[in-house]
């Protein structure tokens, strides 16, 4: 029974520092653009919203996608032509991204949730590269050029996307809505069946589950997310390239979780965080970012394989937690 | 008559695992597979639950046919399986591992816009369920950290939240302490005063113990089916499986 109490115990009180931690973070955030050039914060958030509807579907529910540039990029095209042929506002547009970023999402989690392990991440591969080849090939995203001089337009009539300031906090907004999002499809009963599954798909489907739906509404929320990210990107850089639906997008979200640590919700925002960072930081020195960026991977994957904060969990968090409840 | 097979029948490749097997397990009865290993017992728990389709043959669910059904329907229609390896969700909790189970019935599945504590309905009921089983002072450990034993007695929970029409049971007391098997034969006693109950069991003295109908299985077939004391005295049974060890 002492072990019991004990345990409970040391749940609550990490759960109150870690609820700490996370205001502490939104804090900083609300106070970054002073400190910190905007737009710099504005793609690390975009990015991490992006890792973040990653983790939903390879951290909660134990799928692999490597596909998930299709919704990003794809979200990002859409946006920027509707908001820039069609004279879109830009939530519209956002919303738009975000549909056809599902609606992708259906189809391709449709195919991939037939197969498990490394041939879902093969088809979801295959279909990721068919769509950025029909990018390369479509008129509407103008090929190497890509859609630009999109215009940020005025949110709901009223807010100037113009001033930086403005388009900030508009991005922390939808930061912290997507993040709330994942926070509560994960902590709920429906996340709760997301958690079996990835525990044990074959005791889920004896249950009577009818495992390949849940898998695929999780594909379909993944990718709607990550399109919120991208559409939101493409507005806040005023354009949108094939960079966003090549391999190697839908391979850097992969490290990003991976570097953050895989089923922690503030392990993407971290990863995103330091791969945005340093790709930034390399920029100008000439180094080339894909060597620094593959070092780490390796350094990660052979030290700390649950990521920098699945560590900081594993070591310190629990421990800690556990000391400062005695005192 | 609830659960019936008919002529099934498995190829793997060429190898023939299940061969023109019939099979009828009864309302409030216990029945167990038993035959030594590659019988294909396991392979008959797979065919019954469909998580694998017979190759020919037909399969029988209150009087449905579920030849063609899927695993989880099946499931949804009452037959529920266990498996040989514990199946439990580890890194949940006791609590959760049965609440998961509730949760399926309760229509509270794509709930993703709730809090978990719309769960808590299933909270009395999954107390309950643990305390028949005797798990009611560990719910809210970590399913993984508990004894062999009482995984496996965690894992019965579960299914009889489920309250299926036939449970399958594939090899329940295996790598067992004595005191648990005592616990378990009792727990499986009770459960099929009001179910089917299908086993497979190596453990004979349980099965001769608990078991009202007997099928012995031998490379794919039937090699015998009765009461302990018609198969015991079967003279190919003997020599086939029971006469070294039970003599």
């Amino acid at each position: 029974m002492s072990e019991l109490t004990l345990q409970e115990r040391r749940t609550a009180a990490s759960v109150r520092l870690e609820w700490g931690l996370v205001a502490l973070g939104v804090l900083a955030l609300i106070a970054a653009p002073f400190f910190i050039y905007p737009i710099f914060v504005m793609k690390m958030l975009c990015f991490a919203l992006f890792a973040c509807a990653f983790n939903l579907l390879l951290g909660y529910t134990g799928l692999l996608s490597f596909g998930h540039a299709t919704f990003f990029g794809g979200a990002a095209y859409l946006c920027a032509y509707a908001v820039k042929a069609w004279g879109w506002p830009p939530e519209a547009g956002i919303l738009l991204g975000m549909g056809g970023a599902a609606l992708l999402g259906l189809v391709m989690g449709f195919l991939a949730i037939r197969r498990q392990g490394i041939y879902f991440a093969m088809i979801t591969l295959a279909l990721a590269q068919m769509f950025y080849f029909f990018c390369v090939q479509a008129p509407f995203t103008e090929g190497e050029d890509g859609i630009q001089g999109v215009p940020r337009g005025t949110l709901f009539g009223i807010v100037d996307l113009n001033v930086t300031m403005n388009m900030y906090y508009v991005v922390l907004a939808i930061f912290l809505i997507g993040v709330f999002a994942v926070w509560r499809i994960v902590n709920s009963p429906f996340g709760m069946i997301l958690r079996s599954i990835r525990e044990n798909e074959n005791r889920a489907i004896s249950l009577g589950y009818s495992v390949g739906r849940y898998k695929l509404a999780a594909f379909v929320m993944s990718a709607a997310l990550a399109g919120l990210a991208g559409a939101t990107k493409a507005i806040v850089f005023q354009f949108a390239t094939l960079t966003d639906v090549t391999w190697q997008m839908s391979g850097e979200v992969i490290l990003m979780n991976l570097l953050g640590g895989i089923g922690t919700m503030v392990g993407p925002v971290v990863g995103a965080g330091l791969v945005v960072g340093l790709e930034n930081t390399l920029a100008t020195s000439g180094f080339p970012v894909t060597i620094a960026t593959g070092l780490i991977f390796m350094v990660c994957v052979l030290i700390f394989r649950r990521g920098i904060v699945g560590e900081i969990y594993a070591r310190w968090l629990a421990p800690a937690a556990d000391g400062g409840d005695k005192g | 008559m609830v659960l019936s097979a008919r002529g099934l029948r498995r190829d793997f490749a060429g190898f023939v695992a299940v061969n023109s097997v019939d099979l009828d397990v009864h309302h409030g009865k216990i029945h167990a597979l038993i035959g030594p290993n590659g019988a294909g017992k396991t392979t008959i728990f797979n065919l019954l639950t469909k998580f694998l389709q017979p190759t020919s043959g037909r399969i029988e669910l209150l009087g449905t046919d579920i030849t063609r059904t899927s695993p989880a329907k099946v499931a949804r229609m009452g037959l529920v399986r266990s498996f040989q390896i514990s199946a439990i969700f580890p890194h949940l909790s006791v609590l959760d591992n049965v609440r998961v189970a509730l949760q399926r019935p309760s229509g509270l599945g794509f709930q993703f816009w709730r809090s978990l504590s719309a769960l808590d309905e299933l909270t009395p009921r999954a107390r309950e369920l643990l305390g028949i089983v005797g798990l009611d002072d560990a719910a809210n450990r970590l399913a993984g950290d508990l004894s062999y034993g009482r995984k496996r007695v965690l894992e019965i929970a579960t299914t009889l939240a489920l309250d299926p029409k036939v449970l399958l049971l594939d090899e329940p007391m295996a790598g067992m302490g004595h005191e648990d098997v005592g616990t378990i034969s009792g727990i499986i006693r009770s459960l099929a005063r009001d179910r089917a109950v299908l086993m497979v069991e190596h453990n004979l003295t349980v099965v001769a113990d608990l078991c009202d109908w007997i099928t012995v299985m031998q490379r794919g077939q039937v090699l015998a089916a009765g009461d302990y004391a018609t198969v015991s005295q079967d003279e190919r049974v003997r020599i086939a499986y029971m006469g070294t060890e039970h003599e």
